[in-house]
């Protein structure tokens, strides 16, 4: 009976895996990976690990995948196939695409030799006799707050930092989003000292840079109304070159 | 079933995933792969716990998970970031550092 | 006063006078520094006398006296010592030297009057004569080598003296390469003598010499040849020569002093001091002879066909210490440098007066164009004939004396020197022709424009000054001549030196006439003490026949030039057209020159230009710092391929490396 559920969970996990490499849709590939992780629970289940199940269940396929499926949704997912070539520089694709399975096929090899050779030959394939309590809430919290207390600890001040992280990084700066205004307010550096946030556009942009989105947006202008950009913009950028030199 | 089978189980997932971050351009898709790979190493400790008797692999799984989650949080958060700058949501098109 | 602290005031006093003109080369007006220049050579003299009264008060065996202020023994490994050796040799120089010096300091006062580097002038001169004094009295190898370098400057900066003159500076820096290169030989040659003695010191070298070294011992004769290098070189012999006729784009008075009197003489100086050396080594000794010889014969011809007074001159300097050169070669050490004294005098007087007589002309050189000077000039006409009557070997004038002094010695010694004896007289006759065809050409004849009007009492001077060489005009500010030129007819600086050298040039002879008196060698006898040549004499009578033959050949070669340039003066332009290809040959200097370019520079100049081009741009700059830059940048950018930027690239990478660890740890396991 159990080696008909692990076959059912194994194959549906794998399925999903696969899933979520081949299916050319980015939503599709997060469902695919939903499936498959509540595959994985049924076999955690299996393994008697009743509370990883759970947890998968909850957290994983609950909370992060949730998290994944707005992120998805509110990115759009670009209908990018692997190995389209949308023009321009090298890419690794083309090459990517034949070696990549091979990669793959090697490190499967790999472990199959590493499992069926002689790696296993001392484990016994039953495992241990099962202990009541194995697996259950109230081992995994004992150990918890026992043993592993500080891995414990740390994994939750690096969930703190990551939640802080992730404000951080997606939150929207001040100003408006087309013309990419800079963060905050421009320093009192003099222009033109040649730091990375300047030439990054993100500081104290000098004349050249305001002319420059001038013209962008003046550019942007132009093309709802069929005109031609203003003159001004490249003589500026021209004169203000040289003295970026030296 | 024989602990083996699981193992094997754990090993072809992870392949796959390791195959699919080669081979999507797609970053969302590559962090989804990346979970993969967790995952098959996750069911590896949960296999080696189960054959221990011990709950050390499942407490050590438990952390992989609380980490993918982190991780994930800050990947997609990048991403979003990326797509606010209005840029290619494509590891391809991004290969260089700006500044 | 001890002697060699008179020595020792020899040397300061002029070193006293340049620093203090040098030093204070803003301070003196007008012509304060010539004089305190001339004062402190005319101190130098005083002490040169007091040294030789000192000197002479030591018994004759003990007159080699040295004394040194401190030694580098310890900083240089070899015994050098800051130390002069005061003996009859270096005071019989140091009076020379700094006697004609004297005057010639005086008659500067008046030749560079109105020059705009009047205080550089005698601050370089008293250079020279600090320098030269040092060279005649230096104990050691090292100090002589040092004094020879100064003098070397000292020639370079005033044959340069007015240095926008680019025929000046042109000379200035030949002769001062030809120079170096007989640094280099003196050098080398004290090198060699260094190593087998093992000491630099003059006594202690010549005591050491004929214990180490046999006879024409080959490290002996490389060295004492090297010596001789050095000795061509500021002696100009043939083939380092071409220097001198070049050097008189320097002011007359230096010419007189440095390229007549004193500096050329350093290379007889220097084989005379070296005598123990080649006494041993008579290779180079007979090579000195041959190259003197040659020297003597080439010269005289070329001074033939000369048309500048000053070349002319010139060329019969060379001429002359060829003479000397053969002579203290050969073991005539007494009549050499009794040669070399005569010769101060009436060379250099024969200079002043050309100056004078170049002044008269405004500053024009060429005997094409002087001509009847006689009775506009009649002081400078007199002391031209004077000198020139000594230069000639005619009696009793004291060229006569000393040249046929070397003339008759080697008529003793026999066997080959006989040969370079009739040389000598060869010489001696073509000396004649051409003393007496300046003199004829300049002072006889239908009186030339400026004559007439200096006769009416009116000195000529042009309207542009302008470099008498090349004819380019000039003017007369600083690095140029001055403006105004003087004779000695007025000008009592430039009349009483010359007075004085004219009378030395009569009566200098007097102190050495055989079988009457032989004041010189009895006076250096001391510094040749040892020198198995140096008491050879022949009879008095065979001197005297020698004397007799000398002064009959001179009056030949006078009578040849009256026949030719004043009885008859079609007969010059006519042998001239007859005998063009000599004249030729003779006027283009035996195209030593030329063959110096040849040998010498062009190669030279090719060496730096592939040094420039081949070796430094391409084999240093392209192949060594350009290969070893391309091979960095090469590899960089080998490795900087592996930088995609592609994160699946990378992945891939990442993916590649972990299974390749796996198969390494599976095989290692298996």
């Amino acid at each position: 009976m159990s080696a008909v559920l692990f076959f059912i969970a194994a194959i549906v996990a794998i399925a999903g895996a696969l899933g979520v490499v081949m299916l050319r849709n980015p939503f599709y590939s997060v469902l695919a990976l939903v499936c498959h992780l509540v595959a994985l629970a049924a076999l955690f289940l299996l393994l008697r690990a009743e509370f990883v199940a759970a947890a998968q269940v909850v957290v994983y396929a609950g909370a992060v995948m949730v998290l994944y499926v707005f992120v998805v949704a509110y990115v759009g997912g670009t209908d990018v196939s692997a190995g389209r070539l949308t023009g321009g520089a090298e890419r690794p694709s083309g090459a990517l695409r034949v070696l990549a399975p091979l990669f793959g096929l090697a490190i499967a090899v790999e472990l199959c030799i590493a499992l069926l050779g002689t790696a296993l030959r001392g484990i016994s394939g039953k495992g241990a006799p099962y202990v009541l309590g194995f697996g259950t809430p109230e081992q995994i919290g004992t150990e918890f707050l026992t043993r592993y207390l500080f891995p414990f600890e740390a994994a939750s001040l690096l969930l703190l930092v990551a939640a802080v992280g992730a404000v951080v990084l997606a939150r929207r700066r001040r100003g408006l989003e087309p013309d990419e205004e800079p963060v905050g307010r421009p320093r009192s550096r003099p222009a033109y000292t040649g730091t990375m946030a300047e030439v990054a556009g993100l500081l104290s942009p000098g004349r050249a840079q305001r002319a420059d989105w001038a013209a962008a947006s003046a550019d942007a202008q132009a093309e709802r109304d069929r005109r031609a950009p203003e003159p001004t913009a490249p003589a500026p950028v021209a004169a203000a070159a040289p003295e970026d030199g030296r | 079933m024989a602990i083996g089978w699981y193992l094997a189980v754990s090993a072809i997932i992870f392949c796959i995933g390791a195959v699919g971050v080669l081979v999507r351009p797609n970053p969302l898709v590559i962090l989804l792969c990346l979970e993969l790979m967790l995952n098959a190493a996750n069911l590896a400790l949960i296999a080696f716990s189960r054959m221990w008797g011990g709950p050390d692999g499942q407490v050590f799984a438990l952390i992989v998970m609380v980490v993918a989650a982190c991780e994930v949080t800050v990947g997609l958060g990048l991403i979003v970031a990326i797509y606010r700058r209005r840029l290619a949501i494509d590891v391809d098109e991004l290969n260089e550092l700006r500044g | 006063m001890s002697t060699t602290t008179w020595g020792w005031l020899i040397l300061a006093m002029p070193l006293a006078g340049t620093l203090a003109i040098a030093l204070g080369w803003r301070l003196w007006r007008g012509t304060a520094a010539g004089w305190i220049g001339s004062l402190a050579i005319a101190l130098a003299f005083a002490a040169s006398i007091g040294a030789l009264i000192s000197l002479l008060s030591h018994p004759a065996d003990h007159r080699q006296l040295t004394s040194a202020l401190w030694s580098y023994d310890f900083t240089i490994g070899v015994d050098a010592k800051l130390s002069i050796l005061v003996d009859p040799l270096s005071v019989f120089m140091a009076l020379v030297v700094s006697g004609v010096s004297t005057l010639i300091h005086v008659y500067s006062v008046s030749y560079l009057d109105s020059d705009r580097g009047f205080n550089r002038y005698f601050a370089y001169l008293n250079y020279f004569v600090f320098s030269m004094l040092l060279l005649v009295l230096a104990g050691n190898f090292v100090l002589l080598i040092v004094g020879w370098a100064f003098v070397g400057a000292a020639s370079y900066l005033l044959i340069s003296f007015w240095y926008r003159r680019r025929t000046a500076t042109a000379a200035g820096i030949k002769a001062f390469v030809i120079n170096v290169l007989g640094d280099v030989g003196l050098v080398l040659g004290t090198f060699f003598i260094l190593r087998r003695t093992g000491t630099v010191d003059f006594l202690r070298v010549f005591a050491l010499a004929p214990h180490l070294f046999e006879h024409n011992s080959t490290d002996l004769v490389a060295g004492c040849l090297l010596l001789l290098v050095g000795a061509f070189a500021k002696s100009a012999q043939v083939p380092l020569h071409t220097w001198l006729p070049d050097a008189m784009e320097g002011p007359t008075p230096v010419s007189a002093l440095i390229h007549a009197a004193t500096m050329v003489t350093a290379g007889v100086y220097l084989i005379a001091r070296m005598h123990p050396l080649f006494e041993i080594a008579t290779t180079a000794a007979d090579v000195g002879a041959i190259v003197g010889c040659l020297t003597l014969l080439i010269a005289a011809t070329i001074a033939l066909v000369q048309t500048d007074i000053k070349r002319v001159i010139a060329y019969s300097t060379m001429s002359q210490i060829g003479y000397m050169v053969m002579g203290v070669s050969v073991g005539a050490y007494s009549a050499g440098l009794f040669h070399l004294m005569t010769h101060a005098f009436f060379k250099a007087l024969l200079f002043m007066g050309a100056g004078s007589i170049i002044g008269a002309m405004g500053g024009e050189q060429s005997l094409d164009r002087m001509r009847g000077f006689r009775r506009a000039m009649p002081f400078t006409f007199l002391c031209f004939l004077v000198g020139g009557l000594a230069l000639s070997g005619i009696p009793p004038f004291s060229g006569w004396l000393s040249k046929d002094d070397i003339l008759a010695y080697l008529d003793d010694r026999g066997g080959g020197f006989v040969i370079l004896g009739i040389a000598g007289y060869v010489g001696a006759l073509l000396t004649g022709m051409y003393t007496f065809r300046m003199i004829f050409r300049a002072f006889f004849g239908e009186p030339c424009e400026e004559a007439r009007e200096l006769q009416a009492g009116h000195l000529h001077h042009p309207e542009t000054p302008y470099n008498p060489a090349t004819g380019e005009s000039e003017d007369t500010d600083v690095g140029f001549p001055g403006p105004e030129h003087h004779i000695a007819e007025r000008d009592w600086r430039m009349a009483l030196p010359m007075s004085l050298l004219a009378l030395c040039a009569l009566v200098g002879g007097l102190i050495q006439i055989p079988g009457v008196d032989d004041v010189v060698s009895r006076f250096l006898a001391p510094s040749f003490a040892g020198s198995r040549l140096y008491g050879l004499h022949g009879s008095t009578g065979t001197e005297w026949v020698g004397l007799i033959v000398g002064a009959l050949v001179g009056l030949c070669g006078v009578t040849i030039a009256y026949r030719v340039w004043l009885a008859r003066p079609q007969t010059a332009p006519q042998l001239q057209e007859r005998l063009a290809p000599v004249h030729r040959f003779l006027s283009n200097k035996w195209y030593f020159d030329e063959l110096i370019d040849a040998l010498v520079v062009r190669p030279a100049q090719w060496l730096g230009r592939f040094a420039g081009t081949v070796l430094e741009q391409g084999v240093i700059g392209g192949g060594v710092t350009g290969g070893t830059a391309g091979a960095v940048r090469a590899a960089s950018a080998a490795v900087r391929r592996a930088q995609t930027g592609f994160l699946r690239w990378y992945a891939a990478l990442m993916v590649l490396g972990l299974s390749a660890m796996a198969l390494y740890f599976l095989i290692s396991a298996a």
